[in-house]
């Protein structure tokens, strides 16, 4: 007896239907493995992002005193501001102004902070306590009470409302960013303070407030409270600047050069290759040119936004002309042809007809090499932009940090529990930078954005 | 004269003498009613090259040498007591004071009558070699506009001439490439060199202890430079990346280029794009306060010790990091593959994961292969991460839960702070460098090698 013939048919259909079903699953196995790979990066860039959004957004807001100032005449004794007078000349009143700003110095304008504290706090402070009272506002506001006072003299012996930045350490302990119930001698302010501080909070003397000091002001030591990131952003501007205008010029027509016009050689396919394989070079090898050649050799000021611009510029250069490169090569060769044919030299060709074509695909390229630059830490760190400057730099020659390095600076300071928000917030000023960028060469190539 | 303001009136006679070539060009052409070899632009542009070109050369030329002439010839004039017995550095030194008292900013303590007076002959010589240069630079700019403002004629190649010129400039400027490579590799094979005349290249090589110790003045205390610990701590946070990176990064580029609806890669691919733009130093960052924290707590939940700052830490991190360099790698790589391949396999029955599997990936190997040689090159180089949250421990060990050192910190740790480039505790980290320029090069050689073999496959 043999199995009939239906009877094997069924069995081979069964069989086919079988593996079948196990192919299919494997299938949406295999596709459901790429959307969990999809879906595992974008859950790991939202932890990114949210986690510090979460604790950079909160240090936009710092505890701030709303507090009645009396400039009081008894603590500031100064002569009026000197005026110019007639027939004296320039030398003279700047020496005497001179005089009278360094005085003006000498004042003990704490001592006007302290009063209104006391005043806020409405008892009277024993000298044993002036310290736990001062640990209350940061130390940069009696030198902005200092500048107020010369920029007005009129203030003298009235009270003006002002906001005062409290400490950092008032800051944390406030937002609850340090554990309350933590033994007195691990707390950062004496039990004294933190009474205080809860006392004026619920007063309302102490507010939550939005602070521009994180725009405005410049690196601190001594008053962390009010430590900004102007200086960084200065000296990101300058390098910025010298990128922008060293990288793109060189970076284009040496593009133009390469794709348009180079003879088709050995020397060409060494350029080439190059290239390729200067944009995989590590930055921080870029660093090491830096220093050994700019510093090192040409005797270059250390920690200067030029040396850090020149390094940039060399690193960003081949990722513009590889973008530029890749712009000018999908424009269709029928235009070149179209041109030539009607008597245009090949410069012309280029110049006229190719390049103006090419510009969105370039300027999306530059762009996109630009932010990278911006964003770049490593190579700035050999070349002595991390050292500490406390104030803004005016010329590409001085001393200056950059907003990266300010972040790497600012995530080592001791002081944790602030400085983690802080640095947070500073990423969140440099990414909004960079993203801003990133979504303008977007939007640019969208706009553009021509299929041939 | 400034060099600024000196540049910012040769800018002006340029401008001025295109005008010129212009009119000229066109007054030409009307008096012998003829049509001129190129367009009137052209004239112009090559009267202002003529008149601007060889001012600019002198200048440069002039910066470049001057400086070292005045040198010369203050060190010749300096009283020979004074010379006498001075090595080179301390001559440096002495010049660097008369320069700073002859710019009028002064040394610290004032200067001694020799040094004075030679600051006054440099101050001197400085005002004539300035006076001299604004001299001849006008010289050349008149003589320059006048003979060529007289050759404007209707059979002056002037276009012809324009091109050349353009064309130096660009193949100019394609050589700053080839020049920074080749600073690169000079400077650290110099500095690296002068590092192997402390260390011997075996030492340095093949020793498995990394202690350089602080800088001394003596040189008996040199510490011990091996390289193993580093590469070591370099090889295991990379892996870890790529482990993290390629599955992922692989599946992702899989699924854009196969699967997903269009809309999904149009929000995805941006996306991706800019994640690869994030800046190091924020991945750092995060795996600092985030990742470093919730590892080490996992560990506790599991009974494993993790540091907070460890191999595990900046290698996962960093392989977060590369995600969007491989996905977009691959899927470039991916969409390369013909349709026709596809279609052949989808016509004999097989499932979509199966054409995937079987006949894209395989025939997309080489150039996958390539993407994953990049992004080893990019995790060994990187810096910020690792220096954030890989705990800097140069020892050998096999442990990714505990701190490792990379090659990259190691050349932050010791090049920052005060530069000398002449304690091997800083040249070494030339040396490393070296190291780490050659192991990148050698990656980036290969894929791209095998990535356009790949391309030629299918073109």
């Amino acid at each position: 007896m043999s199995i009939s013939i239906e009877q094997r048919r069924q069995h081979r259909l069964m069989t086919i239907e079988k593996s079948l079903a196990k192919r299919h699953r494997k299938e949406n196995a295999f596709r459901r493995m790429g959307l969990l790979a999809v879906v595992t990066g974008m859950t790991l860039v939202a932890i990114l992002f949210v986690s510090i959004l979460m604790r950079g957004v909160p240090a936009f807001w710092q505890a701030t005193f709303y507090t009645d100032v009396y400039f009081d005449p008894e603590v500031i004794q100064l002569e009026p501001k000197p005026e110019r007078e007639r027939g004296e000349s320039q030398f003279d009143f700047n020496e005497r102004y001179s005089q009278w700003l360094t005085r003006a110095g000498l004042v003990n304008w704490q001592t006007l902070i302290d009063n209104a504290l006391e005043e806020a706090l409405g008892e009277e402070v024993e000298p044993r306590q002036l310290r736990d009272l001062r640990a209350l506002v940061t130390s940069g506001e009696r030198y902005a009470l200092r500048d107020r006072f010369i920029e007005d003299p009129s203030l003298l012996g009235q009270t003006v409302e002002l906001k005062m930045l409290a400490s950092a350490n008032v800051d944390v302990w406030l937002k609850g960013n340090i554990s309350r119930d933590l033994p007195d001698a691990r707390q950062q302010l004496s039990a004294q303070t933190r009474g205080w501080a809860d006392q004026l909070e619920e007063q309302g003397v102490i507010r939550n407030a939005f602070s521009t000091s994180l725009f405005l002001n410049t690196d601190s030591r001594s008053s962390l409270a009010s430590a900004g990131l102007a200086g960084a952003f200065m000296g990101s501007l300058f390098m910025m600047i010298v990128v922008i205008a060293l990288s793109v010029p060189l970076g284009v027509s040496s593009a133009i050069y390469l794709e348009e016009f180079a003879p088709k050689n050995r020397l060409t396919d060494l350029i080439e290759i190059n290239i390729n394989n200067l944009a995989a070079v590590p930055s921080i090898v870029f660093g090491l040119l830096g220093a050994s050649i700019f510093i090192g050799y040409l005797r270059l000021p250390l920690s200067a936004p030029l040396v850090g611009g020149l390094v940039l510029t060399l690193m960003t250069l081949p990722t513009i002309i590889i973008a530029t490169r890749a712009s000018l090569r999908s424009i269709p060769p029928s235009i070149r042809q179209a041109a030539l044919g009607i008597g245009a030299s090949r410069v012309q060709t280029v110049f006229h007809h190719v390049l103006p074509l090419a510009l969105p695909g370039i300027l999306t390229g530059s762009i996109l090499g630009v932010a990278q630059a911006l964003g770049e830490t490593a190579p700035l760190l050999l070349i002595g932009m991390n050292a500490f400057v406390a104030n803004v730099p005016g010329t590409p020659l001085e001393q200056s940090t950059a907003l990266p390095v300010q972040i790497y600076l600012w995530q080592g300071n001791e002081l944790r529990n602030f400085f983690e928000a802080r640095t947070s917030a500073a990423i969140i000023v440099l990414l909004g930078l960079m993203l801003s960028l990133n979504a303008l060469a977007i939007w640019l190539r969208k706009k553009f954005e021509t299929r041939w | 004269m400034s060099n600024l303001a000196l540049i910012a009136t040769l800018l002006v006679m340029m401008a001025l003498a295109y005008h010129l070539g212009l009119t000229r060009s066109r007054a030409v052409a009307a008096e012998h009613d003829v049509r001129m070899h190129s367009r009137p632009g052209y004239y112009g542009v090559l009267v202002a090259l003529w008149c601007g070109l060889p001012a600019l050369a002198i200048f440069l030329l002039w910066s470049f040498l001057a400086p070292q002439l005045i040198d010369m010839l203050v060190t010749q004039q300096l009283p020979a007591d004074l010379v006498a017995g001075l090595s080179d550095r301390e001559l440096q030194t002495v010049l660097r004071r008369v320069t700073a008292l002859a710019d009028g900013r002064g040394v610290a303590g004032g200067g001694s009558p020799e040094e004075l007076d030679a600051a006054a002959h440099m101050a001197r010589l400085q005002t004539i070699e300035n006076f001299s240069l604004v001299a001849l630079m006008a010289v050349l700019v008149v003589v320059g506009l006048i003979v060529a403002r007289r050759r404007i004629s209707p059979n002056w190649r002037a276009r012809n001439q324009v091109e050349r010129v353009i064309m130096v400039a660009l193949a100019a400027s394609s050589a700053v490439a080839i020049f920074t490579t080749i600073g690169i590799v000079l400077s650290m094979l110099g500095e690296a060199l002068k590092f192997f005349s402390f260390i011997s290249p075996v030492e340095f090589f093949f020793g498995t202890t990394w202690n350089p110790r602080f800088s001394t003045s003596g040189s008996s205390n040199q510490g011990e430079f091996g390289l193993l610990p580093l590469l070591w701590g370099t090889m295991m946070v990379s892996i870890i990346a790529l482990l993290v990176a390629i599955p992922v990064g692989l599946m992702t580029a899989i699924y854009m280029a196969e699967y997903a609806p269009p809309w999904l890669r149009n929000v995805a691919k941006p996306v991706i794009e800019i994640l690869a733009g994030i800046p190091t130093i924020v991945y750092g960052f995060f795996a600092l306060i985030v990742v470093g924290p919730f590892l080490s707590s996992l560990g506790d939940l599991i009974g494993i010790n993790i540091r907070t700052t460890s191999a595990l830490t900046a290698g996962l991190v960093m392989g977060i990091m590369i995600i969007p360099f491989v996905s977009s790698l691959s899927d470039d790589i991916i969409t390369q593959v013909p349709k026709s391949l596809r279609d052949g396999a989808l016509g004999l029955g097989a499932t979509k994961s199966e054409t995937i599997r079987q006949v894209v990936l395989p025939a997309a190997l080489p150039g996958i292969v390539g993407a994953f040689l990049l992004a080893a090159s990019r995790a060994i180089g990187e810096t910020m991460i690792v220096v954030l949250a890989a705990g800097n421990n140069p020892v050998l060990h096999a442990n990714p839960f505990e701190a490792v050192s990379t090659i990259t910190v190691t050349i932050v740790n010791q090049l920052t702070g005060d530069m000398d480039f002449a304690s091997p505790q800083s040249l070494v980290a030339f040396a490393l460098g070296l190291t780490l320029f050659v192991i990148t090069l050698g990656l980036n050689v290969i894929a791209l090698v095998v990535v356009r073999k790949y391309r030629q496959q299918y073109e």
